[in-house]
């Protein structure tokens, strides 16, 4: 097991130490000088080079680079061009609306996905498992933001019943704060709730005609008793996959929801940045979200390794 | 000077206003940073100029020059040198008292060969600056000039204290009406009440500006009460709703932006002026205006602002004429002609970029659309001129002399306006600045170097009952310090 | 299951389809004549499905409207299979291997990036564009096709038809070409078919934020976002382009269903 796990560490770095060349190197390629952009039209060409000194941008790539990869093993992110702030402060600010708002939007389609799902495999085959399906159907199919653009209308404009959007912080109450995020994560949740469900009912019933479930009903356990105990329990498995991926989406798959209700959260952040070529911001928030997806994917493996010897052979 | 200072202080009476109260402004672009002297975005100033941070001269509602930080000032020699009288007992946020050493560190800061400051030129002819006492200073000049008042009007020429003039990006400490309190980026900037200025203090206890970039955002903030204001409204469409509901107040002023079809003059075959005089002809300004800003804006024929004194109306010079500018094309034996039409992202220029694409398609133009960022277009159109036509509207007030550049992005190069501009800047008298003006506005539309579109309307929305805030534009700024609810 | 869901599937598809072929040879107006004073008329017998803030007719928009949706969607999926499929089958004849190992470690390595963020990244380096949607939607299809196709090849290679083929001498590349990939073709047409569904949402999105086909090529994502800030105005604007979206996504996801339960009878059994 130590061995097979030190094996997935070095890949893990690996992996990491190529994403991050991958992504300097794209970002690097990208037109646009961050000092034009800050200094306008009007600002003379030895202004505009006076700031591109300043802001250490007349460096060679690869001193940019080490620079990068060396701050990020003592935590520290650079400093974003147009803000002239860490960007690690940066980013934990904008983490604080974020996380919060994938873990919502997550929760909100697992609380509606299980127990659809549930409903449905235990009805499989009969109309109730056609209306779940054909409802989670449409799901998948409901583009995220002109769902939210439904949501506000009907809400926010029509009824005044939550707000159009913003953030007004955590130091404002948590129940403020959530109501924030709340019509944010139905527009996310719903695409995944739809997901999960199919997902789910499918692992369940995969799960349901499995032998030895048979074999338990055979020693007299219940149809129920067999649902709770045991398929479940065995369908979790690539269920908690899917939900681990999921999460890593959420995080930067928000960027247009963040945008529609205007929240300061990383996908924004990053969105803003793009435009303005606050390059370093871009580099190290993608960098994060990369290294978010292949820590969970690493995590994942781990447990599936350590519930299943068989998984640790590639 | 006298009259002016009585004018100046009458309009800045505040009226009957609720004590301790608080303002939620809207605005469509977030700063980078809080300092004006360092950076171009009209952001910044919108958040800081006068509220923040105050120069020795203002602009106050109607573009006029207003004493700032300087109580008054006067002219020697004919403009070669001048002479500022400081206000006393002014004191910086910090509690650093202003005196004569921080007007020769701000503008020595600004005009420095490494500075940073965008707006360079304003400071280009200051040769030194005196400090005759605490409270006085003169400002000597390479070159006789009228303008100076006017330059350290402009946010860029604000006041800061060298102690704290480093950090002026993250932590403004300024002179101003209200300091600096907080900034969530991404989200808001808060300001409060300086108790200890030195003037009239501010009605409001509390500004918060809020960033919403999505027209939709905004109008749904707005609709929902979750701001007071939204000062330059990004969504023209929905005006008549606002206008509709009692709850709010529409208010339709100018702005210094003329938003033009720019072309570039240096690329055939735009250099010919009949084809340019094609373009202009094949443009029906009424469309772009009702099309891309709902009716909002007004038609200019050159490149000036229509509610100046000095304006002269050339609008049905290029008149709607799509016969006209097929004939003139057809004389500059140009057929089959398609041009780039690089667009930046406010909705004048992508809307407007649609309607044009389609009124140029009726003369036999094909363009070829590209919507670009500002980066973007800084990059491409702006630095490398690599464009045929774009359309942006220019908000600096009395930019005429853009055109006497013949580096700048449009290229255009005519020795004849060069030294028009040239005598314009030197020329003191008042007739004879209008004169000039008059005559470069003719030379700028006959040389047709752009398609003059129209002039950018200032359209606010507000919440009925807030009372004071600027109606015209005639300088990027919110200025908040006659801003107060009625009751 | 599969009747319900392949008949409502066909008659999507076929909709959307014919709409952008019709679109080709006859649209009820032209979309590129802008008439201000028409402008944000609701659905009559004139504009039936009302006109938009230039006046154009919204029924004319949608129609030439997915044509911009299909076409990127499908070179997508094009892309994905084209470069997909053959890594895929390379990594399995090669399984264990170097080349194997950097397959799927390249795989995995595109897998962790957030496509939208890479996607708004390449449209922000190479310019917005349809075909630059193209690319930047075709990209995240690759791993997606390499990762099937390796899989189930590798299924195959352990088969003995297989075997029988490398005992009589066969190369690696004709094994994989003549055995192999006609065993797939089922697997690779239902992926297709959702990657295809998925290429339409990501159209969008993309168009949404400004990034995929420019003006004055009319484009579904585009309608909706011009349309926002007219939905209390006008709201038919925001209303029959979302529908669009999920007439187009709905009517594949229900074809798709339907193709894999009458192409691969084994995965009946799950359903």
């Amino acid at each position: 097991m130590l061995v097979w796990l030190a094996g997935r560490l070095v890949s893990l770095v690996a992996t990491l130490l190529a994403a991050s060349a991958v992504v300097f190197l794209v970002i690097e390629v990208v037109p646009g000088d961050p000092a034009a952009y800050m200094l306008g039209m009007n600002a003379s060409e030895q202004t505009v080079a006076a700031l591109r000194t300043e802001l250490g941008l007349d460096r060679s790539g690869i001193a940019r680079y080490l620079d990068w990869i060396g701050g990020w093993l003592q935590g520290d992110f650079g400093t974003s061009y147009t803000y002239r702030t860490p960007i690690v402060d940066m980013v934990a600010e904008r983490i604080t609306v974020s996380l919060p708002l994938a873990l919502l939007a997550l929760s909100l389609a697992v609380a509606l996905a299980f127990p659809a799902a549930l409903f449905a495999a235990s009805r499989r085959g009969g109309g109730a498992d056609a209306g779940v399906m054909g409802l989670t159907q449409l799901g998948i199919a409901v583009p995220n933001f002109w769902f939210a653009m439904l949501l506000v209308l009907l809400f926010s404009i029509k009824l005044r019943w939550l707000p159009s959007g913003g953030f007004p912080g955590w130091e404002a109450g948590i129940g403020a704060a959530l109501t924030a995020l709340l019509l944010p994560a139905i527009a996310l949740a719903l695409p995944q709730a739809s997901i999960l469900t199919r997902v789910m009912r499918s692992s369940l019933i995969d799960a349901l005609g499995e032998d030895y479930l048979r074999t338990a009903r055979a020693k007299g356990l219940s149809s129920g008793a067999a649902l709770w105990g045991h398929a479940l329990r065995n369908a979790m498995i690539p269920v908690l996959t899917i939900i681990g991926l999921q999460f890593s989406f959420l995080l930067a798959g928000a960027i247009i929801i963040e945008n529609v209700f205007y929240l300061p959260g990383l996908g924004r952040l990053v969105f803003q940045a793009i435009s303005s070529r606050d390059l370093v911001v871009v580099e190290s928030v993608v960098m994060l979200l990369v290294a978010a997806v292949v820590l969970v994917t690493f995590l994942v493996d781990v447990a599936y390794a350590w519930v299943d010897p068989r998984l640790r052979t590639r | 000077m006298r009259s002016i200072l009585l004018v100046a202080f009458a309009s800045g009476a505040p009226l009957a206003l609720a004590a301790g109260t608080e303002v939620r402004i809207g605005m469509q672009l977030e700063p980078p940073n809080l300092d004006p002297t360092g950076g171009a975005a009209a952001a910044i100033d919108e958040v800081v100029y006068a509220n923040v941070f105050e120069g020795l001269t203002r602009f106050g509602p109607d573009g006029s020059v207003l004493p700032g930080l300087a109580s008054e000032w006067s002219a020697e020699q004919g403009g070669r040198y001048y002479v500022f009288a400081l206000r006393d007992g002014v004191t910086f946020h910090d509690g650093a008292e202003f005196s004569a050493e921080d007007v020769v560190f701000s503008l020595d800061r600004a005009r420095a060969d490494d500075s940073t400051n965008a707006q360079k030129a304003l400071f280009a002819n200051i040769e030194r600056i005196d400090i005759i006492d605490r409270t006085t200073v003169e400002i000597h000049l390479a070159e006789p000039s009228g303008d100076l008042p006017f330059n350290l009007a402009w946010g860029d020429a604000i006041m800061l204290d060298e102690a704290s003039a480093a950090d002026a990006a993250t932590k403004p400490i300024g002179t101003g009406p209200f300091r600096f309190e907080r900034w969530v980026q991404g989200d808001r900037v808060e300001l409060v009440r300086f108790d200890d200025y030195w003037g009239e203090p501010a009605a409001l206890a509390k500004v918060t500006f809020k960033f919403i970039s999505e027209p939709t955002a905004a109008f749904s903030a707005m609709m929902a009460g979750d701001l007071d204001a939204f000062p330059v409204f990004p969504a023209p469409e929905n005006l008549a709703q606002f206008e509709a509901d009692p709850r709010f107040t529409v208010s339709v002023g100018s702005t210094e932006g003329e938003t033009i079809l720019a072309m570039n003059n240096a690329k055939p075959p735009l250099d010919d002026v009949r084809v340019r005089r094609a373009i202009a002809k094949a443009i029906d300004r009424q469309d772009i205006i009702d099309g891309a800003m709902f009716g909002y804006g007004t038609p200019i024929g050159t490149h000036f602002a229509p509610h100046n004194p000095a304006y002269v109306d050339l609008v049905e010079q290029s008149a709607h004429d799509p016969e006209g500018a097929k004939a003139l094309l057809e004389e500059a034996g140009v057929t089959d002609l398609t041009l780039s039409l690089k667009l930046p992202p406010p909705a004048y220029a992508r809307r407007g970029g649609e309607i044009i694409a389609a009124q140029l398609r009726q003369v036999g133009i094909r363009t070829e659309i590209e919507n670009l960022e500002w980066a973007q277009w800084l990059e491409q159109v702006f630095k490398g001129r690599d464009f045929d036509l774009t359309i942006v509207s220019h908000t600096e007030p009395m930019d005429l002399n853009i055109y006497a550049r013949p580096d700048y992005y449009f290229q255009y190069d005519d020795a004849d306006f060069q030294a028009l501009m040239a005598s314009f800047a030197t020329e003191t008298d008042a007739d004879e600045r209008q004169r000039i003006l008059a005559e470069a506005q003719h030379k700028l539309a006959d040389d047709q170097v752009n398609a003059y579109l129209f002039q950018l309307a200032k359209t606010g929305v507000t919440v009925t009952g807030l009372q004071g805030l600027w109606e015209n534009a005639p300088t990027q700024a919110n200025d908040m310090t006659g801003v107060g609810w009625s009751e | 299951m599969s009747l319900r869901s392949l008949l409502p599937g066909l008659v999507l598809v076929c909709l959307v389809l014919g709409a952008a072929l019709l679109s080709f040879a006859w649209t009820p107006y032209d979309v590129t004549k802008l008439v201000i004073a028409d402008r944000l008329q609701t659905p009559s017998m004139t504009h039936w499905l009302g006109t938009d803030h230039f006046g154009r007719d919204i029924l004319s928009m949608l129609m030439v409207g997915a044509r911009t949706s299909l076409a990127v969607a499908l070179v997508a999926v094009g892309i994905g299979v084209g470069l997909g499929v053959p890594l895929g089958l390379t990594a399995a004849a090669r399984h264990g291997g170097a080349l194997d190992e950097l397959i799927m470690r390249t795989n995995d390595l595109v897998f962790a990036f957030p496509a939208l963020v890479i996607a708004i990244l390449i449209t922000a380096v190479f310019g917005p564009s349809a075909l630059n949607a193209i690319i930047a939607i075709g990209i995240f299809n690759v791993p997606v096709f390499a990762r099937l196709t390796r899989g189930a090849a590798l299924s195959l290679w352990t088969r003995e038809f297989i075997l029988a083929a490398r005992v009589a001498g066969k190369g690696a590349v004709r094994i994989s070409l003549e055995h192999v990939l006609p065993n797939l073709s089922n697997l690779l047409i239902v992926q297709a078919t959702i990657q295809f569904s998925l290429g339409i949402l990501a159209e969008a999105g993309l168009s949404y934020v400004g990034l995929g086909a420019q003006p004055p090529i009319p484009s579904w994502g585009r309608m909706l976002a011009e349309s926002q800030t007219l939905v209390t105005l006008a709201p038919h604007v925001a209303l029959f382009p979302g529908l669009a979206i999920v007439a187009s996504v709905l009517g594949l996801n229900l074809l798709g269903d339907a193709l894999r339960d009458w192409l691969d009878p084994r995965l009946r059994h799950a359903r």
